[in-house]
């Protein structure tokens, strides 16, 4: 696949992928990460969390987050390590290690996210 | 006694030594002299020897951008007095190869800059008989701020992308190129399209926005190329949707 | 003309100067792009820790709770709370950024793109409170 042809699109999941994480990732991880751990709020009981993921509508939002973060991740990092390493020689290799990680993440994510019992 | 001001000047003397040298003047601090007015005291008073350009020395020709005190600047728009305590440090516009003291070879901006058509293309052109293009306020205002480029390159100097690689096709170029694609009266930004989503066009660009802040016409050159990115990737996805629709 | 030039006599070698591997420490606005553009490290690792809990919560509520415990771990809370200032980073220097490519016109002026900046920090206090309440009502 040209590598003219594909930019576009890498581009665009980059963008969705920043507009979705400064939407949704502040709120997540201050409260999954730092206030229900430390006890600032008391997190919520086991059973209604079950019942939220297992909602489909939370299941497809979250997946959706997923993806679109690690494909964010994958085309910053890729220039990240071009512009701040100066490695730009080894772009095969890092193109193979960024969005492949996000597509094998992306598998990851929707195998945990859609097969809750 | 009259206030003066110390100006390190970066040297080159390729027949003589390998790397730049820094050579120390004191110049009459004046509230109303710049930079290039600094630099013209020492040529025309100490030091005839050194090299550097100018021309209008009212920030219309871009001629005299150099690195003052580590900032991109337009040396005929940069005052003595706001470096008042400490010396002056003037070198080379950064990110191009050094000919001689603050001369650099600006020849790759040259070549670029015609790639990208910075001029009016038409379909069909129309004789001057039918007298001349006409354009509402409105259509001159979509495109008038990109227009106000001057080729001062100093929007090069300050992108380290350019810095790092320069087969990158820059910010003034882009912006240059985006000035003519939103002129109502061009139609060639299909012909434009080919060098510009070219890996080393706009996708390059990693928006650190830089060249925006050393711009001293406010092109704003970071905004011509994330609106040309967002322009090109929806003309992809079209292009991919409904691949045979006309363009 | 070619791209390396032969130097001679009458056409005197160029300096070409290297940029420095840590350039971006080198002036403030590469510094903070340099950490804007580190923050999508931490936006991986959001995802491995949300898949992480959600994992933990299908498993039952021991793991849960047990999760809870691993989170609550002096490591772990220093990471995320570096993550959280990182994500916290990305999203304002989006919502100022990405206003930047977007020019939307109304009755034939340009809107400012403060406007857009603007509905763009309210989208994301909407988003932020309509999530914490699901989260949080019992």
């Amino acid at each position: 696949m040209s590598r003219r042809r594909v930019e576009p699109f890498l581009w665009l999941l980059f963008s969705a992928g920043g507009v979705a994480t400064a939407v949704l990732v502040p709120v997540l991880l201050f409260l999954f990460g730092v206030a229900f751990p430390l006890g600032w709020i008391s997190a919520p009981n086991h059973g209604h969390l079950l019942a939220l993921a297992r909602n489909p509508a939370t299941a497809i939002v979250l997946f959706g987050l997923c993806v679109l973060a690690l494909f964010h991740w994958a085309h910053r990092f890729r220039y990240t390590l071009y512009d701040g390493l100066q490695i730009k020689h080894l772009n095969g290799l890092i193109n193979v290690c960024c969005y492949g990680g996000a597509i094998g993440g992306s598998v990851v994510a929707g195998i945990v996210l859609f097969s809750l019992p | 006694m009259t206030d003066t001001i110390t100006m390190q000047v970066s040297r080159y003397r390729p027949e003589q030594e390998t790397a730049p040298t820094v050579q120390e003047y004191e110049v009459p601090l004046r509230g109303d002299w710049v930079v290039l007015d600094g630099l013209n005291y020492i040529k025309d008073h100490q030091d005839g020897t050194l090299s550097y350009r100018w021309s209008c020395r009212m920030g219309i020709c871009g001629s005299c951008g150099m690195t003052v005190n580590g900032e991109p600047k337009l040396t005929c728009a940069t005052f003595l007095t706001d470096y008042k305590l400490g010396p002056v440090r003037v070198e080379p516009l950064s990110n191009f190869p050094v000919i001689r003291d603050l001369v650099v070879e600006i020849g790759d901006f040259l070549r670029k800059l015609p790639r990208v058509m910075p001029w009016i293309v038409r379909d069909t052109d129309k004789p001057t008989t039918d007298g001349e293009y006409l354009q509402t306020p409105a259509e001159q205002d979509a495109y008038k701020q990109y227009s106000m480029c001057i080729n001062c390159m100093l929007c090069y100097s300050a992108c380290p992308v350019y810095g790092l690689d320069p087969h990158f096709i820059g910010p003034a170029a882009i912006a240059l190129a985006q000035r003519y694609n939103l002129d109502s009266r061009d139609h060639g930004a299909a012909d434009r399209l080919e060098v510009l989503t070219h890996p080393d066009g706009v996708w390059g660009c990693t928006f650190v926005g830089e060249c925006t802040s050393a711009c001293p016409k406010d092109v704003d050159p970071a905004g011509a190329i994330q609106r040309y990115k967002l322009s090109a990737a929806m003309q992809s996805i079209k292009a991919f949707v409904l691949p045979r629709s006309a363009r | 003309m070619s791209a390396s030039p032969v130097y001679t006599e009458f056409h005197p070698r160029w300096y070409r100067k290297r940029m420095r591997t840590l350039w971006w420490l080198h002036r403030r606005s590469y510094l903070v792009f340099a950490l804007r553009e580190l923050s999508c490290v931490f936006i991986a690792w959001f995802v491995i820790f949300l898949l992480l809990l959600v994992h933990a919560i299908g498993a039952g509520s021991r793991d849960y709770h047990r999760f809870l415990d691993w989170a609550a771990n002096p490591v772990v809370i220093a990471v995320n709370i570096v993550a959280f200032l990182f994500v916290v980073l990305h999203a304002i220097t989006w919502f100022s950024l990405a206003p930047k490519a977007i020019v939307v016109r109304a009755r034939g002026r340009r809107v400012p793109s403060t406007y857009i900046a603007g509905a763009n920090y309210l989208a994301w206090a909407v988003v932020s409170a309509v999530v914490a309440w699901l989260i949080l009502r019992t």
